[in-house]
């Protein structure tokens, strides 16, 4: 058993490497996307539209990975693009652990009607189509970065609450909190004082999953429209824009899609792999 | 048992009041007027008063609830605002699409996701199964919507071979009485037809289907490797079947039920996804409807389809739920 264990260890490292590796890369990129792009990524080169990338034969050497029908810079929308996807990323993924760990302590800890009203809330929510009701919040509040990031958080964190809410439960009849309590602390900072770091490893690997979700969601809002101002770049409308001419300019799509799908699969890998690295088992 | 089921309806039931209750307040406290956009820009403040007391936008809240719901309870889920027909006729019209769209790929799921497992478990600790790993972490990592993306670009753009927009193909003539198009097409024996019908829902249903296919890859090779380390299939190996026989005839009826759970719970997941998926391929479904609803600021019709994504949601749970009851021995006389 104990190399298979290893070779397990083995792969879980690479694996947490390489994603935490493009994800610095990618975060990096989008932080210094001011500086280093090469063009303003709203200037619009109407002699110039849809210009193939670089390698391509007919290409403008000025623009790298081509241009979309209106002549603006692929490479440079992608990099503010990603401004927005890491933006979303992470204040909706912590905004929404918070909130559902929270509320899962809350009802796993605290149980009785508590429990019971979280928990029907839970079922309320898994009743409902998500892509659906973000378009539907997101109709409501109006489009803006604000907006998706509150949809996010409305939605997604019964994720949290459901697992942390079973955890506490498991914590909660453990003898640990039994003493912590015969010593005289009380109900609420037993909770946060006593169970949250317990649980705190499985709300990290959540987390991390809520990015690529929340990276996601943003693109499919933008991807209909409903996301930030048109004229600010997003992976979701540069891929809207790239599936319409997708016959005529097909790297206005591929581009953006390819950022978009590595970042959503390195968040993915990066918690399946920090699930592994935090597995009493496989330590 | 059946004081189960009726429980279990009750809760059902409880929760489709909770997601009417939320998205009748969630819609009407949008900003935007859904009347003034119904109207010419020159229309008076008498018009406008006119049109919301039509659509009974001029009453309170709560009023406006009992209201719907009472119509509801009649089969009146009111009238689009922006096609001007009743919703009811809009959203079933529209569900047929849907429905076949998501058994296909719950179909393919089943097939490609049991076939995978079943390959795993008869190379398993081979390189085959470590691929076979590999590719299911992938397809479990990324969304639906970017597979369909992903497909869009290889199968509609590099190598052209399905359609990757629309139903069927618009010049073709259709003989159908109903909106099931694949199912009716078989039952006439259309065959060019149905093949049309496949070659636009085989993209989109794949991609559906390829994040549940990994999922239930994942879980059915789990349990078939524990159930082959029980002393009854030791035992029919020693009286000499092959291990084709041993996995598919001995191991897969026991390892098969935490599978068909799950299947049900991702089931709800998968029809879901196809919002997106439908507007990703221009697929005419309910869920492309739905977002074109929102779009419009058409509250009757938005107010339709999410009920009855949530009865759809709620319906499949139920019935997976009393299924496992009947499928579980220990379960059924409890």
């Amino acid at each position: 058993m104990l190399d298979g264990r290893g070779k397990t260890r083995r792969r879980a490292g690479a694996r947490l490497w390489l994603s935490a590796g493009w994800l610095v890369l990618a975060l990096g990129a989008a932080l210094l996307a001011p500086w280093i792009a090469p063009h303003d990524p709203l200037a619009q080169d109407l002699f110039a539209g849809r210009m193939p990338p670089i390698w391509v034969q007919g290409a403008d050497p000025l623009y790298w990975l081509g241009t979309d029908s209106l002549g603006r810079d692929v490479l440079s929308r992608i990099l503010h693009g990603g401004r927005v996807a890491f933006a979303v990323a992470l204040v909706a993924g912590v905004a929404t652990a918070a909130l559902g760990a929270l509320l899962g302590l809350l009802a796993g800890f605290y149980r009785g009607w508590v429990d019971v009203l979280i928990s029907r809330f839970i079922d309320i929510w898994m009743a409902f189509p998500p892509v659906l009701f973000s378009i539907l919040l997101i109709a409501v509040m109006g489009p803006g970065l604000t907006s998706i990031i509150i949809a996010i958080v409305v939605i997604d964190w019964t994720r949290f609450a459901r697992v942390v809410r079973a955890e506490a439960m498991g914590q909660g009849a453990m003898d640990y909190v039994a003493s912590a309590q015969v010593a005289g602390r009380g109900r609420f900072s037993t909770m946060i004082v006593e169970i949250l770091p317990n649980v705190l490893p499985t709300i990290v690997v959540l987390l991390t999953l809520e990015m690529g979700i929340a990276v996601i969601v943003e693109a499919i809002l933008s991807f209909v429209n409903l996301s930030i101002s048109t004229d600010s770049p997003t992976w979701g409308s540069m891929i809207a824009e790239g599936r319409t001419s997708i016959h005529q300019a097909w790297w206005v799509l591929v581009f953006p899609l390819i950022a978009l799908f590595l970042t959503v699969l390195s968040f993915s890998q990066l918690g399946e792999g920090l699930k592994d690295r935090f597995d009493p088992v496989l330590r | 048992m059946l004081q189960r089921t009726l429980m279990r309806l009750a809760t059902t039931l409880v929760t489709l009041f909770g997601v009417a209750v939320i998205v009748f307040v969630v819609i009407r406290v949008v900003p935007g007027d859904p009347i003034a956009m119904m109207l010419p820009p020159m229309a008076t403040p008498e018009d406008i008063q006119r049109l919301k007391a039509l659509y009974g936008l001029d009453k309170s809240i709560a009023e406006q609830f009992f209201i719907w719901l009472g119509g509801v309870l009649h089969g009146d889920f009111g009238t689009s605002i922006t096609m001007r027909q009743p919703v009811l006729g809009l959203v079933l019209g529209r569900l047929p699409a849907t429905l076949e769209l998501s058994v296909m790929a719950l179909v393919i799921a089943v097939i490609w996701g049991g076939a995978l497992a079943l390959a795993g478990t008869r190379w398993r600790g081979s390189k085959a199964e470590a691929a076979i790993d590999v590719g299911n972490g992938m397809a479990l990592s990324v969304p639906d919507f970017l597979w369909g993306l992903v497909l869009i670009l290889f199968f509609g753009v590099l190598w052209p071979v399905f359609h990757i927009s629309g139903r069927v193909s618009p010049s073709l003539e259709l003989p159908f009485t109903t909106n099931f198009y694949l199912f009716e097409s078989v039952l006439r024996l259309r065959f060019d037809l149905w093949a049309d019908i496949v070659s636009h829902m085989f993209m989109p249903a794949l991609a559906l289907a390829f994040p549940l296919a990994a999922i239930i890859a994942q879980l059915l090779k789990q349990s078939l490797k524990e159930t082959m380390h029980l002393d009854y299939v030791t035992l029919s190996r020693t009286k000499g079947y092959g291990e084709n026989h041993v996995i598919t005839r001995e191991a897969l009826p026991n390892a098969i039920l935490p599978t068909l759970t799950l299947v049900g719970v991702q089931f709800t997941f998968l029809i879901g996804g196809t919002v997106i998926i439908e507007r990703l391929f221009s697929y005419e479904g309910l869920g492309n409807m739905a977002i074109d609803a929102v779009i419009n600021r058409d509250l009757p019709l938005i107010q339709g389809i999410v009920i009855l994504f949530a009865v759809i949601f709620t319906g499949v749970n139920l019935i997976v739920d009393l299924l496992y009851t009947v499928l579980n021995p220990r379960l059924r006389h409890a």
